[in-house]
């Protein structure tokens, strides 16, 4: 018996393209995934060092900061470069950026503070680094709530306004970490962050006072 | 239509003693050759130690459970082999340990240059169950070897102008790759007041777990001071020195208004970035989600040298 296969009508040539506008997508969210798998992964195979719960806050800080000069990458990347394809997977980036700031918070407010109000609240008002970072998961909050094409419609011209919100928080997020390892006088990968950051941001603000420059005259 | 009983003889038939542990049977042939493969390698810093003869003080001994031989190893700080708490044991195995030297020297009638054999044998050892608190907020629970640093002070006479003593650990670049970083001032320095120095829980230690140190613990003699932050034991020393002066110590140098020269374990006293109230206990009883314990004064070791600060406001002499 022959097994009928259905073929569709239309095939497009195999080229590095096309793949990549068909699987791009699933391909960078695979990869996004990843850091998040390979932590499940050590969790079951004694990989969380002695100390697994301080692992697993740097790990995810780590990523959260990497995601986001990923996706604030995206725009100067794309202009610089023309390649506009780029601009499909800033969302999704983005989210991820959300996605490990949620499992940092998580993972200190749970399973670090077991949800001790007091401590948190005495942190948050304390220790400037946990007031930066906290306000800065806040602030990302709105962000990924309004990600969706429907908000994006719906805020209209606002919706770039809010989402400017990722610049300061750029910021804050930097100096979360600065003052982290401040407290080591270790400042070796804070520099790296604040490298590409800084790049990132100073772009941005050039083409702005460009422009504002521009109309004025 | 009749069934035939196939023929079993009773030799073929697993014991079900051996069937109900069959899977730890695969595991442990599994790891047996694994085991077989890796042992070379899992030995190249064990074979390094050597067995120490050195029975448990019970003065000294806590009823906590403690931390494995495997975790005290692998997480530690040491930053002369950088900065990350798995390097010491990643970089450590450069270190020369022997010969070694340990001068004495400063404000004393006999100055002296011990060699680490003469270590060895200066006091009978001892094995000391200390708890360990990491300025960080961890602690472990540690079987150590050696004996009161009194025994050597003894030795070399301290001047009546000795007021503190000064311990100076090894910086040599082309055994320590971490010395390249700019954190802390090489070499690692760090002090104690001469009383402090001459409490009995003062320890010269010279062996963990029944065994010389690993060279990632601070081989092949370091100090442990019990009822202080980590930090203030010094590790791989090469020098000990009495002075009339408070020493200045590495990380007082580098950060003095987090790290001071006391650094006594206090929960009452935070760090400016977190709190000192409580501690992680890492030892491998604990699942993720055990809560941290209440930081103890003085490490808990407060009956025995809380009289060393009398009058002292603690907060001030952080």
């Amino acid at each position: 018996m022959v097994t009928a296969i259905k073929l569709p009508l239309y095939m497009p040539a195999w080229t590095l393209k096309n793949s990549i506008n068909n699987f791009g997508k699933p391909i960078v969210f695979f990869l996004a995934l990843t850091p998040f798998l390979r932590l499940i992964w050590f969790g079951f195979h004694d990989g969380l060092t002695v100390n697994p719960i301080e692992f697993i806050t740097r790990f995810t800080g780590t990523w959260a900061i990497v995601m986001l000069c990923i996706t604030l990458a995206i725009t100067p990347v794309r202009m610089t470069f023309g390649w506009n394809q780029l601009l499909k997977y800033r969302r999704m980036l983005g989210l991820f950026c959300f996605f490990y700031t949620l499992l940092h918070f998580l993972t200190w407010s749970i399973i670090d503070q077991q949800l001790d109000l007091q401590a948190i609240y005495q942190d948050f008002f304390k220790r400037t680094f946990i007031t930066l970072g906290l306000v800065a998961f806040i602030g990302l909050i709105p962000l990924a709530i309004t990600s969706t094409k429907g908000m994006q419609k719906r805020l209209g011209r606002n919706w770039s306004k809010l989402h400017e919100l990722i610049y300061p928080i750029a910021i804050f997020v930097v100096l979360h970490y600065y003052l982290h390892k401040a407290g080591k006088n270790n400042f070796g990968e804070v520099r790296i962050y604040i490298a590409i950051l800084g790049a990132l941001l100073t772009w941005r603000l050039t083409r702005w006072l460009l422009k504002k420059y521009k109309l004025q005259t | 239509m009749k069934f035939k009983l196939p023929l079993i003889s009773s030799s073929e038939i697993t014991p079900q003693r051996v069937f109900e542990k069959r899977r730890e049977l695969i595991k442990l042939a599994a790891g047996g050759a694994l085991g077989l493969e890796m042992s070379s390698w899992f030995s190249r810093d064990a074979l390094a130690q050597t067995k120490l003869n050195a029975p448990l003080n019970p003065a000294y001994n806590l009823m906590e459970r403690k931390t494995s031989f495997n975790d005290v190893t692998s997480y530690n700080n040491f930053y002369e082999f950088g900065t990350d708490k798995s390097d010491p044991a990643a970089y450590a195995s450069n270190l020369i340990t022997s010969p070694w030297k340990v001068s004495v020297e400063g404000l004393v009638g006999k100055p002296r240059v011990f060699d680490i054999d003469d270590l060895m044998k200066l006091a009978p050892l001892e094995e000391r169950v200390y708890r360990m608190r990491c300025v960080e907020g961890w602690s472990m629970v540690i079987p150590w070897v050696g004996y009161s640093l009194s025994h050597l002070l003894k030795l070399v006479n301290p001047l009546g102008s000795a007021k503190f003593v000064e311990f100076v650990s090894l910086a040599d670049k082309k055994q320590m790759r971490g010395l390249g970083s700019d954190i802390i001032q090489w070499p690692y320095v760090e002090g104690l007041r001469l009383d402090e120095a001459n409490h009995p829980l003062t320890l010269l230690t010279l062996g963990l777990y029944g065994q010389t140190l690993p060279k990632q613990s601070g081989a092949p003699v370091r100090m442990v001071i019990p009822w202080k932050y980590g930090f203030k034991s010094g590790k791989s020393i090469v020098k000990i020195k009495l002075v009339e002066k408070q020493p200045a110590t590495s990380w007082n140098i580098a950060i003095p208004d987090e790290y001071g020269f006391y650094s006594n374990v206090n929960p009452e006293v935070d760090h400016p970035r977190w709190s000192q109230a409580s501690e992680r206990r890492l030892s491998d009883d604990k699942s993720i989600f055990s809560p941290k314990i209440k930081t103890l004064k003085f490490n808990g070791y407060g009956d025995q040298v809380a009289s060393l600060y009398a009058g002292m406001d603690l907060k001030k002499f952080y």
